[in-house]
């Protein structure tokens, strides 16, 4: 799945993409508003979606080399935050679906979580 | 690359949005050496998390971080509270972080667990009152690799 399919596949607005961002491949997911759980399973490729909106959304998926960040519930990040995953080459989507609605879209379109239970 | 290069930090403890900028700079450095990424981002992910503990828990502190040719070294010193029971503090979802910091997305009793997972040693030296010291090392190569 690339993150145009995310965008459509959610009816997502693009706040920030890089050129050619948006046939880059993604492999897994995982949806969470707590960034110690995000930081707790790496993942390839990733995208993440959360309602959260801080500048540690950010870094945390700088630490994490995820691709992606989808804003759900319609959360907006300010300027100084889009500024700052533009310098780190992050995308960043809004949509307006809630955590489980979006996760759940993706899901059904064949995007996995990447973790296998133990 | 044949010897060390050492980095000392300043973190601050009364700004939470800086929090992370330490780690995100060792970040850099470790790409511009041209080390693998999984390396990179092991040490990335253990030290962003001492860093955000620092400034939720101690008002900030310091971290040195020494990159040679077979491990970088992290040390991460505040001044804080300290720790009263080390092993409690190394469970799973036990966190003594209040509600304010749970809303900013942090403060889920994983940040201890996370750091210990991602890196190959860890030493916590802690006393109550005085500050606490954390101790970590990410061997540059695959465990297996430095075995054999």
């Amino acid at each position: 799945m690339t993150i145009q399919d995310i965008k459509d596949i959610l009816g997502a607005k693009i706040l920030w993409a890089g050129e050619g961002m948006l046939s880059h491949e993604v492999h897994t997911a995982c949806g969470s508003d707590m960034m110690s759980d995000v930081l707790a399973f790496v993942k390839d490729q990733a995208v993440l979606l959360t309602g959260l909106v801080n500048p540690q959304v950010i870094r945390t998926a700088e630490m994490m080399d995820i691709v992606c960040i989808v804003f759900v519930r319609g959360k907006t990040p300010d300027p100084s935050m889009i500024a700052l995953a533009e310098e780190r080459g992050i995308a960043l989507l809004s949509c307006d679906h809630r955590m489980f609605t979006a996760c759940g879209l993706l899901y059904e379109n064949g995007l996995r979580g990447g973790c296998q239970l133990k | 690359m044949s010897q060390v290069i050492s980095f000392h930090y300043d973190v601050p403890g009364d700004d939470f949005t800086r929090a992370g900028e330490a780690s995100s700079s060792i970040k850099k450095v470790l790409k511009q050496v041209g080390l693998a990424p999984d390396i990179i981002r092991n040490v990335a992910i253990a030290m962003y998390e001492g860093e955000i503990n620092m400034v939720i828990h101690a008002g900030g502190g310091q971290i040195d971080v020494d990159i040679a040719p077979d491990e970088i070294r992290m040390v991460l010193k505040d001044q804080g509270p300290g720790i009263k029971d080390i092993s409690l503090a190394m469970q799973e979802g036990w966190s003594t972080a209040p509600d304010e910091v749970r809303s900013l997305g942090f403060g889920a009793g994983m940040g201890l667990p996370n750091m210990k997972k991602y890196t190959d040693e860890m030493d916590i030296e802690s006393a109550v009152g005085v500050g606490t010291t954390v101790t970590m090392t990410v061997f540059a190569h695959p465990r297996e690799e430095a075995a054999s």
